[in-house]
């Protein structure tokens, strides 16, 4: 009798714990599904080929794929020319806005000068703004200047775009690293700038390589500017706008699965530092 | 030894501040000189045809209700998904990073992955027919089904700008101490309560960013309509693209970007405000 | 010669005086502590000698050598840090050839001075290894031999111990002297911690907003401080305090008449060290109401009052006074302080 009054006792706030977590796990895997199954979906489509489309009603299994259709799209004319654009657009925006932010971003985190609070807003400011639009007046001055339909002018207005959020992310970095080894360098007979070479780089680097990886998928990513600034020397993604209404339907998905690939990736190789980032960024 | 040569840190800012009033600051002006002259005169001229435009309306609408409907889904769901990630000890890692990925698609592969759904002969009318709600294939992205086309990419946008939403308040959450909370639980607050009166205004920051952001970029939301209904849906940048690449009127589309740079700042400051940041009252 | 002079330094941030012309000389091969509560100015005096912040005036020579303006690598110093600064990247053993590596001196040197300051400091068995991989009391034993293994001039260190918890502190401190004094370094010590001031030092400088208040050996500071701060500071428990009326140049304690010092006024400040006093029979003795009686095994420790102030004294554990009592205490004449009840500065006593 006593046994048994124990056991419901025990029983119930457990199987009230377990049906919570149960109902944790569910939502958490609703989304996750909600993340990965159109992903997966897409990915069908690009592989099933011309007659994958017509297919009904569909399945959602992977039957009848192959990497034929996705090679198929590869060879198109276009394609790989603006792969390979998007790829120059992308390597110029990490180029500059590494160039350009980091220093500002060391700046930020190691000094107080007068303006710093001015600087900050400006680049606080550009956030408040939709960047792309910028394309717009700027086709006018690029035509000008011979970088209208060129990579390096996409490259540029990208830069736009990923250089204030560089700024902001490597002063985080910076401050990441105390001030004191720094010192400590300069007292055991390092110039400032050895300093920096010898006991900041190696320790700022994982984070400016992740910094580099965002401003790389920033300019990937970008349709507005890429499409406005280009005619001939199409990035992919305003390749693929352009495109669009003409292509048959298996061709988009394929596009569409060739974005999100090197993002996928991309995103992989920094998760670790998403938080840490956004955190800094968003302060 | 910092004060003995002021000159460094400006030295490190130049090159950022060079490039941004080149590319930001000039085209900025630029954008404002061109919408608001006409044959180098100031006028109206052109806002007056923006306005007179018929898709002028639909497409102010268009992105005002997208705005409205997206960014609230979004946090809440990034709320749900950063409280639920909080509960979990083993798989956070992973878990997280699924739902990331969404951060490295471009609105322009979201758009077409949600096409390979939500296409006639897609998944979602595959699933509906077998389960048989509908008897044949029903069609939800053309122009005599705005309703079903608005949902559309109401859920693309949704599907793709959460993870940036989620990345920035679970950042906020991981800097709220735990001792908050179990406090709050000692002192006999439920778990209701506990979000409500701890967590929420303990993330403010960073809710405050999220929104700022997602805000200025839902009205920038261009690429993923394009994809899924092309011109069946206009929204504002979409018409601006269309007036500068189609129409080749670059001062319509100038008057198009200063409208949208207006109701960007506006949103951001009523955030600013609505949403005042205390630095007294947070930890 | 390596003595260090610190003329006039003056350093100002705005509108706060952080240091208010500072000036010490500390001799070749002494171990001088910088001693004070947070703020006091000490950190900056020793940022400042070591080049990593400027003055806004004086001088600071090194050996006859002005070293103001100069960088700091160039200014022919060591420093320990107070979050130890063992550079995560590099090996224990690249750590401690750091200074060496810079200097560019040969590899046989590099690994000559790396062992021996390794030895001293016994970090041989973590060469290899990288920081993170060792606690708080072995990067501090890294941080010390990296400045021992270049052989300075000058050591600067910031708080070492300050991170170390209070068993490892005390080994720590023990450690230090026996290796500082064999190197036989000039060493400049900054420290909030008396005890580690007072095992520690040749000399202190005891500094309160940004002024030195009084240099001196430890057990003349401690029995002879300068100021009220310094009596209140130094010592656990502090320096007390009792203001007394004096008349016709003497002080009553009890039956006891003490000499007061000359010209002073109708009142004077007796500081009286907590174990300065012996149990008196009253009323030959002076008065002491005891509130508290805390026995501490070593000793007894009385809070109460004497002319109604509050003072804290020390007896043998021997004694047995409760809570309540009232006692009549002997204060031994030659270990007051008296101090000017405005300046709060110690007036010299006549000599018996």
């Amino acid at each position: 009798m006593s046994k048994e009054t124990m056991s419901t006792i025990k029983a119930s706030p457990a199987s009230f714990a377990s049906s919570r977590r149960w109902l944790l796990w569910s939502g958490i895997a609703a989304l996750c599904a909600w993340v990965l199954v159109p992903i997966y979906l897409v990915a069908l489509g690009a592989l099933g080929g011309r007659q994958g489309v017509y297919i009904w009603p569909k399945t959602g299994l992977p039957t009848g794929i192959s990497l034929e259709p996705f090679i198929l799209f590869l060879t198109t004319e276009g394609v790989v020319q603006s792969f390979l654009n998007s790829l120059g657009a992308a390597g110029i925006t990490v180029a500059l806005s590494i160039l350009l932010g980091a220093p500002a971003g060391y700046a930020l985190a190691r000094y107080d000068f007068r303006g710093k609070d001015s600087y900050r807003l400006l680049v606080l400011l550009t956030r408040a703004f939709p960047l792309a639009i910028l394309a717009l007046p700027l086709t006018v001055s690029f035509i000008r200047l011979g970088l209208y339909d060129t990579i390096i002018g996409v490259g540029l207005i990208h830069t736009v775009l990923a250089l204030p959020f560089a700024a902001l992310v490597t002063q985080g970095i910076f401050l990441g690293v105390p001030k004191e080894l720094e010192e400590a360098a300069w007292v055991f007979g390092c110039t400032r700038v050895q300093a920096f070479f010898k006991v900041v780089a190696p320790l700022a680097l994982p984070g400016i390589v992740a910094t580099a990886v965002f401003a790389f998928v920033i300019s990937w990513n970008e349709v507005f500017a890429a499409s406005v600034l280009t005619v001939r020397n199409r990035t992919l993604t305003a390749y693929l706008l352009t495109v669009l209404s003409e292509s048959p339907m298996h061709y988009r998905f394929a596009g569409g699965l060739m974005l999100i690939l090197p993002s996928v990736v991309f995103i992989f190789a920094v998760r670790r530092y998403l938080f840490a980032i956004w955190g800094i960024s968003s302060k | 030894m910092t004060q003995n040569r002021p000159w460094i840190p400006y030295l490190l800012i130049l090159p950022s501040v060079a490039f941004l009033a080149l590319l930001f600051v000039v085209p900025l002006v630029q954008t404002i000189w061109l919408a608001l002259s006409d044959n180098g005169a100031p006028s109206l001229a052109n806002a007056e045809r923006m306005v007179t435009d018929i898709n002028f309306t639909r497409s102010v609408r268009n992105t005002f209700l997208l705005t409205i409907v997206v960014v609230p889904v979004q946090i809440a769901i990034a709320l749900a998904m950063g409280t639920m990630v909080s509960k979990v000890g083993r798989g956070r890692e992973t878990i997280l990073w699924i739902w990331t990925i969404p951060l490295g698609i471009s609105d322009l592969a979201a758009g077409l992955v949600w096409l390979s759904i939500l296409q006639n002969t897609g998944y979602f009318n595959s699933l509906l027919f077998s389960l048989g709600v509908i008897g044949r294939q029903a069609s939800w992205l053309s122009y005599q089904t705005p309703i079903a086309l608005f949902i559309a990419i109401a859920v693309a946008e949704i599907w793709r700008g959460t993870a940036i939403v989620m990345v920035i308040i679970v950042a906020g959450l991981n800097q709220v101490p735990k001792e908050f909370k179990e406090a709050a639980e000692i002192f006999g607050a439920g778990p209701w309560t506990r979000f409500w009166r701890i967590t929420l205004p303990l993330i403010r920051p960073a809710l405050q960013s999220a929104l700022i952001l997602r805000t200025v970029l839902a009205f920038e939301v261009f690429a993923v309509v394009y994809a899924l209904g092309g011109r069946n849906f206009p929204v504002l940048v979409g018409e601006a693209y269309n007036w500068q690449n189609q129409n080749q009127n670059y001062s319509v589309a100038a008057v198009y970007a200063v409208l949208i740079m207006i109701i960007s700042l506006a949103a951001t400051l009523i955030y600013l405000k609505a949403l005042k940041v205390d630095p007294e009252r947070l930890p | 010669m390596a003595n260090i002079v610190i003329d006039r330094i003056r350093k100002s941030f705005g509108a706060f005086q952080a240091l208010k012309e500072v000036s010490l000389t500390i001799n070749d091969g002494e171990f001088v502590s910088l001693l004070g509560p947070s703020g006091c100015g000490k950190t900056t005096l020793l940022r400042i000698i070591a080049g990593l912040e400027t003055s806004t005036s004086g001088d600071v020579r090194i050996g006859d050598r002005s070293i103001i303006g100069l960088a700091p690598k160039d200014r022919g110093l060591a420093m320990v840090f107070q979050n130890y600064a063992v550079f995560p990247h590099m090996t224990v053993y690249e750590n401690v050839a750091f200074g060496l590596r810079m200097q560019k001196a040969d590899e046989a040197r590099v690994k000559a001075q790396v062992e021996k300051a390794a030895g001293l400091l016994h970090i041989e068995p973590y060469l290899d290894r990288y920081p993170n991989k060792l606690s708080g009391g072995q990067r501090q034993r890294v941080a010390v031999a990296r400045a021992l293994a270049v052989k300075p001039k000058v050591l600067l260190m910031d708080e070492p111990l300050s991170n170390l918890d209070a068993l490892l502190r005390l080994e720590m401190r023990t450690e230090l002297k026996t290796v500082l004094q064999s190197a036989g370094t000039t060493t400049i010590y900054v420290t909030h911690d008396q005890t580690e001031a007072m095992g520690l030092s040749d000399r202190i400088a005891v500094m309160h907003n940004g002024v030195v208040e009084q240099v001196g050996h430890p057990v003349e500071i401690y029995n002879h401080p300068a100021t009220r701060f310094v009596g209140g500071f130094i010592g656990n428990p502090p320096m007390n305090f009792i203001k007394v009326p004096v008349s016709n140049g003497q002080v009553a304690a009890g039956e006891e008449q003490l000499a007061a010092p000359k010209d002073v006024g109708n009142e004077i400040v007796l500081g009286l060290r907590g174990e300065a006093v012996e149990l008196a029979p009253l009323p030959q003795g002076l008065e002491m109401k005891v509130r508290v009686a805390e026995p501490m095994g070593s000793h007894l420790l009385l809070t109460g009052s004497i002319h109604d102030q509050p003072v804290r004294v020390i007896l043998p554990a021997s004694e047995t006074v409760k809570s309540g009592d009232t006692i009549g205490l002997k204060l031994d004449s030659k270990r007051i302080t008296w101090l000017s009840p405005e300046s709060g500065r110690s007036i010299p006593a006549v000599s018996a």
